[in-house]
């Protein structure tokens, strides 16, 4: 175990990250409405760089009581970092996939001490 | 805390089309050398270029001078397709709205200005795929075989193929391609066969698949003729559409794109092996390109089972259609992986360890890097040789000095 500086706590804006290389690991670390959460920049597809990719809102389908489509929205909760090789979507805070829990990145614990914050390997 | 004997580094935040295409790869670099597959020889069989973003080239290169004032003319008008070409502009939804920037655009810097830029990005992309050779192919004209003016195709074709013949191909001797084929003109095909056959960069010939000609009709045979004859491999490479009256009714990107790409490679082939093409081009070497692999199994049944009941309507067949198919080409990407059972079954069944051809498709979103390959869990060692490369050394005579293992 140890825990890897990452930055300070004051340079992550929300949506904000880093994503560091410490040896053989690439980690990103995201700051999402309050909390931080680090995950392997590895993705479970095929090895692309799933923390270096856009952030956008899961997009949400909207049905009515009488099951008819209202068309697409951008979630309001659910933020999502997508793959930039093929495009798979996790959730930036259980770093799972929407349509297949399977699809999981290798997330990794963050602690912030002293205004610091280290990812625990 | 941790030791302090490994440095940590910052990485770019953000992948976006401005980032090198190395950099976009750099875990499929980094990931051959973990492995120790990085000294394998790989050759990319489906690997595309821009051909839009050079068209004022490519225009230079129209023969006709009628069409050639046309296309130049069109250069100046905003919106919509280049000159004279039919790209369609629904296919936007590839990059799943910037969700996936390799596809968006590749605008990186590139300040090597001895070579043409898409030299140095192909060369680029395969420094980042650990590739030995690869086989080029233009990006939008693949759509060109529905172009409502038949002429207009053999003219841009016959223009794409000096052009990238000239400007391209000549800059780096493991860069290779099939050139299109604008079947629409059977005599301009001849024609095109005859000038770059003999071309030391021109490794056969590719036939887009999206176009509504049963590719079995007797004005086509002279082609397969001419291609036998030389000992060229000829391809089918798929392609999407959104014009096709069944397309039609699939408003999604996702539904459109998973089931055009397939469809039109179910109709040519069909034609191609229950019309007997196989007992008449024996020695004609036929590879189909882009549709995946999981519908190979669902056709060879298909097929098989409706032969054995008609066999009066396939009178050329001497064996059952999905022996034919079994002794063509494929190219992997995009490969299906969700049920890795039914992919081993795919693999058994069209004898990928001798007839399958790792392909990248890059740059495209759904893009197979060679670890794809490297790491399905039922095959052995051999067997990802031959698929990452060996089989496609045989297939078009690669000249094994240049490649990596050699």
């Amino acid at each position: 175990m140890a825990d890897i500086f990452v930055g300070r706590e004051d340079e992550f804006e929300d949506r904000g990250r880093k994503v560091i290389v410490h040896g053989d690991l690439e980690i990103g670390v995201f700051f999402v409405d309050g909390g931080f959460y680090a995950y392997e920049n590895k993705c479970v597809h095929q090895g692309g760089p799933v923390c270096q990719g856009r952030i956008l809102n899961r997009v949400v389908e909207m049905i009515a009581d009488d099951k008819t489509s209202q068309g697409l929205a951008w979630s309001e909760e659910d933020v999502h970092i997508v793959c930039p090789w093929h495009g798979y979507e996790f959730n930036l805070k259980t770093g799972i996939h929407p349509g297949y829990k399977n699809a999981r990145l290798r997330r990794f614990d963050v602690k912030v001490k002293g205004g610091e914050v280290y990812v625990v390997t | 805390m941790d030791s302090g004997l490994e440095q940590t580094r910052e990485l770019p935040q953000e992948i976006t089309v401005k980032t090198d295409t190395r950099d976009i790869l750099a875990r499929e670099t980094k990931y051959q050398i973990e492995k120790g597959f990085n000294n394998w020889t790989i050759v990319d069989v489906d690997a595309h270029h821009s051909e839009m973003s050079s068209w004022r080239e490519v225009v230079q290169y129209i023969d006709d001078p009628i069409l050639k004032h046309y296309g130049t003319e069109f250069q100046s008008r905003t919106g919509g397709a280049p000159g004279l070409s039919n790209a369609m502009p629904g296919l936007r939804y590839q990059d799943a709205g910037g969700r996936i920037p390799h596809q968006t655009s590749i605008a990186e810097d590139v300040s090597d200005t001895s070579v043409h830029r898409d030299v140095t990005l192909i060369r680029r992309s395969m420094e980042g795929m650990g590739l030995d050779h690869q086989i080029l192919f233009p990006g939008n004209l693949l759509q060109l075989g529905t172009h409502p003016q038949p002429r207009v195709e053999a003219h841009l074709a016959l223009a794409y193929n000096r052009w990238v013949c000239e400007r391209i191909l000549p800059a780096d001797d493991k860069v290779k391609s099939l050139l299109y084929l604008p079947i629409s003109e059977p005599d301009m095909c001849l024609k095109i066969i005859r000038e770059f056959g003999e071309n030391p960069n021109v490794s056969g010939f590719m036939i887009t698949a999206v176009r509504y000609k049963p590719v079995h009709h007797n004005q086509f045979i002279p082609i397969y003729r001419e291609l036998e004859e030389r000992g060229l491999p000829l391809a089918f490479h798929a392609g999407l559409t959104w014009g096709d009256d069944w397309m039609k009714q699939l408003d999604l990107f996702i539904s459109m794109h998973a089931i055009s790409f397939v469809l039109c490679n179910i109709v040519h082939l069909t034609n191609w092996i229950v019309h007997g093409m196989q007992e008449r081009f024996p020695k004609l070497d036929v590879i189909w390109i882009e549709s995946g692999l999981a519908w190979l199994a669902f056709l060879m049944q298909r097929l098989d089972s409706e032969y054995l009941m008609r066999p009066s309507e396939a009178p050329l067949l001497k064996k059952l259609p999905s022996e034919y198919m079994a002794d063509m080409f494929y190219t992997c990407q995009p490969i299906e992986t969700s049920n890795m059972a039914l992919t081993e079954e795919t693999f058994k069944a069209i004898k990928a360890e001798t007839q399958l051809l790792y392909a990248s498709d890059w740059p495209h979103w759904d893009f197979n890097p060679p670890s794809t390959i490297y790491d399905l869990p039922f095959l052995d060692e051999n067997a990802k040789r031959n698929i990452l490369g060996e089989n496609a050394v045989r297939l078009f005579g690669i000249e094994t000095q240049t490649a990596k293992a050699a």
